[in-house]
């Protein structure tokens, strides 16, 4: 197990190191050193201020040399400074984190209460009126891009049905910690459109997964020993169904915290997606750099922690 | 057609659940020709069973057709994709105009003809699509080949090779190598093709390993065949087929892709007609009473997507008819 442990996390740690490089690349080397100090330095420095930034920054010393001292700070937890705003990468990303969680984690609970049902419904009575429904809504969701859905459900809920829905806020973000109630009714359209395209694939793969599952010898030795359904189904069966939604689940919450672009977009919602497609249009290159570093970590660490959940469930995983 | 046997079932209605071929025992002794036919023949003859797939395929090559007689509708018509009617296209506000005899779908915010933009709309799409994926297929078969044929630390290294490239979020790799370099057609292509490798590479890689312990493998090395000649002219047209076949899944979602990009600016550039491009200026607008401009683009890409995944869907469920998909 120890020996499982230090390999992964080793691995771990070589694809981060290996990410920051291809950051690094992409952006220091790519554009060239004074065309990068003048998109840290944002469109109105001075010649003497870019100057002075490509000095902070080591732009003039040696490739490797430049990409130590950019690694050494971001092993310290500083992502650079924002010449743009004038405050640290750091606060940047911090003030807009609370606001990506709320988002994801809200749709997390949503999609996968709903896929996993879903799933299971569809693949204990298949064929049935209900699997056509919940698989055919499935396909559907799966194909609908997210800002046609999210546009739709504006339109719908927003527009459309106002004078009856007028609670439905759904531009802006409001910190939970200043207003609960606004947070909440902020945060309802956006968690359906996020939750109703992942749930997709949740109920494809579970009904996929329990129909697997239910074939199996020992689920039908619960059967003949006179287990009652309901427990064969949701004790014995769903637990090995499980595990390939558990993989997909942590991988796509580890996406997803990295910034749910477009339904930020969308929504207005000020978290990592928003900020980074904003720094993007104000060339603000610091901001851009460090939460891609930041989405890197995120789904490594995501993986990381489901291969060792794995690794504790079943044994066969460690030796492999 | 013609490369599949004679019609020997007759009866459709046990073929509903497309799992079963033949069934000897229940055919009359007249009518019981048994014939080997090959998987690819097994699962066409499932395909060809299954409405869903038929009507997917048919939207497609519809989409297909009105895409490459865009122009000459455009002719037809006499509106250019890019030509805005300031009389008549938009109202005393300089706003959208509803559908209407000479606009069949409305106009869009600079007064230009909905229908022949969304018609010229699907040509990028389908275009992108097509080349992002014979780019990240063509990518998937090299690195796959390698990785499984070779092993060891050549599929070390490409295994960390997809765990970065999985690392970063695509849409922040791609915004961002769009941003730095100047967003045009070509990038698009280029980057939503590379970055999704990592799936057909997957695949390739799979089918190499079980392919490669196979005899012929082994004849061909005891002949002496070098790595890339068994690689290339031994295993990959054995497993070339099924690489066309999941590569073609990734159509849609490259679609999507470009659609995303280019709705958050960063994709196609104006003023070429986009879908994504269309739906995001829609959005200004829709909200106003102008339903048409949203509608209408949106449709298109939803179908579109729509189409190509229930096909993709139908073709995995033929080849693997055992695995459980959506339409058993």
């Amino acid at each position: 197990m120890i020996r499982f442990l230090i390999r992964r996390i080793a691995q771990a740690i070589l694809v981060l190191w290996l990410s920051s490089v291809a950051v690094f690349l992409l952006f220091f080397v790519g554009p060239g050193p004074t065309q990068v100090a003048r998109t840290f330095a944002g469109r109105l420095a001075t010649a003497a201020r870019i100057a002075q930034i490509k000095h902070e920054l080591h732009l003039d010393e040696p490739l490797p040399v430049q990409y130590g001292h950019w690694l050494w700070n971001l092993l310290q937890g500083n992502l650079g400074y924002d010449y743009y705003n004038g405050q640290s990468v750091d606060s940047v990303v911090g003030q807009a984190i609370p606001a990506t969680v709320s988002l994801v984690i809200g749709a997390a609970i949503l999609w996968l209460l709903y896929g996993v049902i879903t799933g299971i419904v569809s693949a204990v009575r298949p064929r049935t009126f209900l699997d056509r429904g919940f698989t055919t809504s499935a396909l559907f969701f799966y194909s609908v891009p997210t800002f046609v859905l999210g546009l739709s459900l504006i339109w719908l809920l927003a527009y459309k049905l106002s004078p009856v829905t007028q609670f439905f806020p759904f531009h802006g973000y409001e910190a939970i910690t200043a207003n609960p109630g606004k947070w909440f009714e902020f945060l309802i359209l956006p968690w359906l459109t996020l939750a109703l395209v992942q749930a997709a694939s949740y109920t494809r793969l579970t009904r996929t997964s329990m129909l697997e599952v239910l074939n199996e010898d020992y689920v039908r030795t619960a059967r003949s020993k006179g287990m009652s359904e309901r427990r064969v189904i949701l004790v014995h069966a769903l637990r090995s169904a499980l595990t390939p939604i558990v993989t997909l689940f942590g991988l796509d919450v580890g996406t997803l915290l990295g910034g749910a672009i477009i339904t930020e977009k969308l929504f207005g919602i000020t978290g990592l997606g928003w900020t980074i497609v904003n720094a993007i249009n104000i060339q603000d290159l610091p901001v851009i750099m460090g939460i891609a570093v930041l989405a890197a970590v995120f789904v490594v660490v995501a993986n990381l922690i489901v291969d060792i959940t794995y690794a504790f469930l079943d044994p066969r995983v460690r030796l492999s | 057609m013609s490369m599949t046997p004679p019609d020997i079932e007759g009866d459709d209605a046990r073929f509903a659940g497309n799992l079963t071929t033949i069934e000897p025992e229940k055919q009359p002794a007249a009518a019981r020709i048994i014939r080997g036919r090959s998987p690819w023949q097994l699962a066409f003859e499932r395909l060809r069973k299954d409405r869903t797939a038929k009507i997917a395929a048919g939207t497609i090559a519809v989409i297909i057709l009105l895409a490459l007689f865009a122009p000459v509708i455009a002719a037809a018509l006499g509106h250019g994709p890019n030509q805005q009617f300031v009389d008549t296209g938009e109202n005393a506000f300089g706003d959208p105009v509803g559908p209407n005899p000479t606009f069949w779908l409305g106009t869009d915010s600079s007064g230009r003809d909905l229908l022949i933009r969304t018609l010229y709309g699907a040509r990028v799409s389908l275009v992108v699509g097509v080349l992002a994926t014979l780019i990240s297929v063509a990518m998937g078969v090299l690195f796959g080949l390698v990785a499984g044929y070779l092993g060891g630390i050549w599929d070390a290294i490409i295994a960390r090779l997809v765990d970065v490239v999985l690392s970063i979020p695509f849409l922040i790799i791609a915004i961002s190598i769009a941003y730095i370099s100047h967003p045009g057609f070509w990038l698009v292509v280029f980057v939503v093709g590379v970055l999704s490798f990592t799936y057909p590479a997957r695949i390739v890689r799979g089918q190499v390993i079980s392919v490669k312990e196979k005899e012929f493998v082994e004849a061909a090395r005891a002949l002496g065949a070098g790595p890339i000649r068994i690689m290339f002219i031994d295993i990959l047209p054995n497993i070339i087929a099924t690489v066309i076949v999941y590569g073609s899944l990734l159509i849609p979602l490259a679609i999507v892709s470009e659609a995303s990009l280019s709705f958050l600016g960063v994709g196609i550039p104006p003023p070429t007609a986009d879908w994504g491009q269309m739906i995001s200026d829609a959005s200004n607008y829709y909200q106003y009473g102008y339903w048409w401009y949203l509608l209408f683009p949106s449709l298109a890409l939803l179908i579109t997507t729509l189409a190509f995944n229930i096909l993709g869907d139908s073709v995995r469920d033929a080849l693997d008819p055992r695995g459980a998909g959506i339409y058993e």
